[in-house]
């Protein structure tokens, strides 16, 4: 049944175009947004809160910037794997730094770098274009060039089908014995140290993942604008993945998707509405969703009673992140 | 000190171990060999610095004297992990499991990272160990528990997967902290029976902090009592525990 509902889901997405054309740039946005959160989504498994996620978001843009100018017609590929190297690099760099911090430091810390990450980008006007980004050039796709109408066909349909494949990455990822040891980590620390296993390095693997994910939502994102600016490594924009994961739920990868899609719905109408005042609406949702459905947005049809099968664990464990228990030393005292 | 000679060399080597909390004196020059097929039991009141050792053993603590060494790798200064890695298991007085996996899933975890399974494109439940914690497993007593949360079992069955975890290991040397509290006094001695069988099975030496002194004539090989960070007489069970300075410091408190 679940198996069902979710080939459904990707026929509904490979139909977008041809059932909501006029919402297709939407759309992209969506899936760009949940490659991000997907990021987040991974280091949730542990337990950590980033709340600077979006400088590997800004690698990725303005990786895509920096290429397109210097190579016209770059392809789309080209530019994704370089987004993912270059954001793998950055993980790894960065991460080297964070991933021996838990909690509140690591959430912080992660702060601290994107926004040093900002004030370069800002500041060094001359070569990162500052307070105004730089533009992205439209890129080429297996040689073939587009027009901007069916570039955004093409683009839905790269940024989809990255999407997909990045969420059954994942998914396996996490079934995986090092995926596992990310979500043991959360419960119990002493114990994975103690099967001899490094907890820095398993945070470290993951981190690099992640970051390599938001890189990619990033360079998706900055295709879609043909922009990258600042904004992209700003707090607010690490907050909103971290909003989204939350929202959608962190106990199945669907759970970046499902909240990145009603996050991106709810501020498109919201606005409408609304004008300037579409986060009231989104504070609302996200207040009731964490009242109503600790599990997020995907745990809401078990809570209707609607799937049959719920996930195996506690699905409101998978939100239980701020105050996450560090039992180190427990039953080690004489 | 009186030393009951085991034959061999010793498989774990402790020498002139220190460590100083504040004004506590928590280890004071012990010096202890363990060999091996010995189950060694550690007795002695309160705050002696029978968990130290422990600790200091498996890294968890940096004595500011003294030397560990286990094979001839010297263990002081490595972290834990590493110290696992070598050789040394560890259950804990109060278990410490992943306690969002269920039982299985924290066994095959323990023999990934032994077997160094890390293939992402492999999952956990398909590891080619199951069969192998399974019967672990079922050794420890706890074959029906394989697919229970850990979060959800009673005290005394933590205790035992706890330990199924560190044999998941494939130790040479399996270091219990007060193996059998925290289980119901009815089943101490059943626990206990269980447990004593598995390591021989599994071949595996063993130091243990115990406080119930019937439990350690039956089950221990070989006793060393300690008091004030030092430790003050090793020997077999029947003799050590007649005593009378023992009786004084463990017994009659």
């Amino acid at each position: 049944m679940r198996r069902a509902a979710l080939l459904l889901v990707v026929a509904l997405l490979l139909a977008v175009p041809f059932i909501a054309g006029p919402m297709l740039t939407l759309g992209t946005i969506v899936l760009a947004k949940a490659l991000a959160v997907l990021g987040v989504f991974l280091l949730l498994q542990a337990g950590q809160v980033s709340f600077g996620h979006g400088m590997f978001f800004a690698v990725g843009a303005y990786s895509a910037a920096y290429i397109g100018a210097a190579w016209r017609g770059a392809d789309l590929f080209v530019l994704a794997f370089a987004a993912a190297g270059l954001s793998a690099v950055a993980g790894l760099a960065v991460g080297l730094f964070v991933a021996r911090y838990r909690s509140i430091f690591f959430g912080m810390l992660n702060l601290a770098f994107s926004m040093v990450l900002f004030a370069v980008l800002e500041k060094f006007f001359h070569l990162t274009g500052g307070t105004d980004g730089l533009r992205i050039r439209r890129p080429t796709l297996l040689g073939f060039e587009f027009g901007r109408g069916s570039f955004d066909l093409v683009l839905y349909y790269f940024v989809l089908g990255l999407g997909l494949l990045c969420a059954l990455l994942v998914w396996q990822y996490l079934r995986s014995p090092i995926g596992q040891a990310l979500k043991a980590l959360k419960s119990n620390e002493t114990r994975l140290e103690y099967i001899g296993l490094s907890a820095r390095n398993t945070v470290l693997a993951a981190y690099v993942l992640s970051a390599v994910l938001c890189g990619l939502g990033g360079l998706s994102l900055g295709i879609v604008q043909g922009l990258a600016t600042p904004d992209y490594t700003f707090w607010t924009r690490s907050s909103e993945f971290v909003f989204i994961a939350v929202l959608g739920g962190t106990g199945h990868v669907v759970g970046a998707f499902a909240g990145s899609l009603v996050y991106e719905a709810v501020r498109f109408y919201a606005a409408a509405l609304l004008d300037d005042s579409w986060q009231l609406i989104l504070g609302a949702v996200l207040i009731a969703i964490i009242l109503g459905a600790p599990g997020g947005i995907i745990d809401l049809p078990r809570r209707f009673g609607l799937a049959g099968r719920g996930p195996r664990s506690d699905p409101a464990a998978g939100n239980r992140i701020a105050g996450s228990r560090r039992p180190h030393g427990e039953g080690a005292a004489s | 000190m009186s030393a009951v000679p085991p034959f061999g060399d010793p498989l774990l080597s402790a020498r002139g171990l220190e460590i100083r909390f504040g004004g506590v004196v928590a280890a004071n020059g012990i010096d202890l060999d363990v060999f091996e097929h010995e189950n060694l039991a550690i007795i002695g009141p309160n705050g002696a610095g029978k968990t130290t050792f422990l600790n200091i053993c498996t890294g968890y603590l940096t004595p500011q004297a003294g030397s560990v060494r286990f094979e001839g790798d010297e263990l002081v200064g490595q972290p834990p992990r590493r110290i696992t890695r070598l050789g040394i298991a560890r259950a804990f007085q109060i278990p410490q499991l992943f306690t969002e996996h269920t039982v299985l899933e924290n066994m095959l975890l323990a023999a990934a990272v032994r077997e160094r399974s890390w293939n992402p494109f492999r999952s956990l439940a398909s590891l080619p160990q199951r069969g192998e914690m399974l019967e672990l497993l079922d050794l420890v007593g706890c074959a029906d528990l394989g697919h229970k949360r850990a979060a959800d079992l009673p005290e005394g069955q933590r205790k035992l997967v706890d330990i199924a975890i560190a044999l998941a290991l494939k130790p040479r040397l399996l270091l219990m902290d007060e193996p059998t509290s925290g289980v119901a006094s009815a089943d101490k001695f059943a626990v206990m029976e269980i447990l004593v069988r598995a390591l021989r099975t599994a071949k595996v030496s063993s130091v243990f902090v115990e406080h119930d002194m019937e439990m350690v004539t039956r089950y221990a090989s070989r006793v060393a009592v300690w008091s004030q960070g030092k430790i003050q007489m090793t020997g077999e069970p029947t003799r050590v525990l007649s005593d009378p300075d023992v009786i004084r410091t463990v017994i009659g408190g």
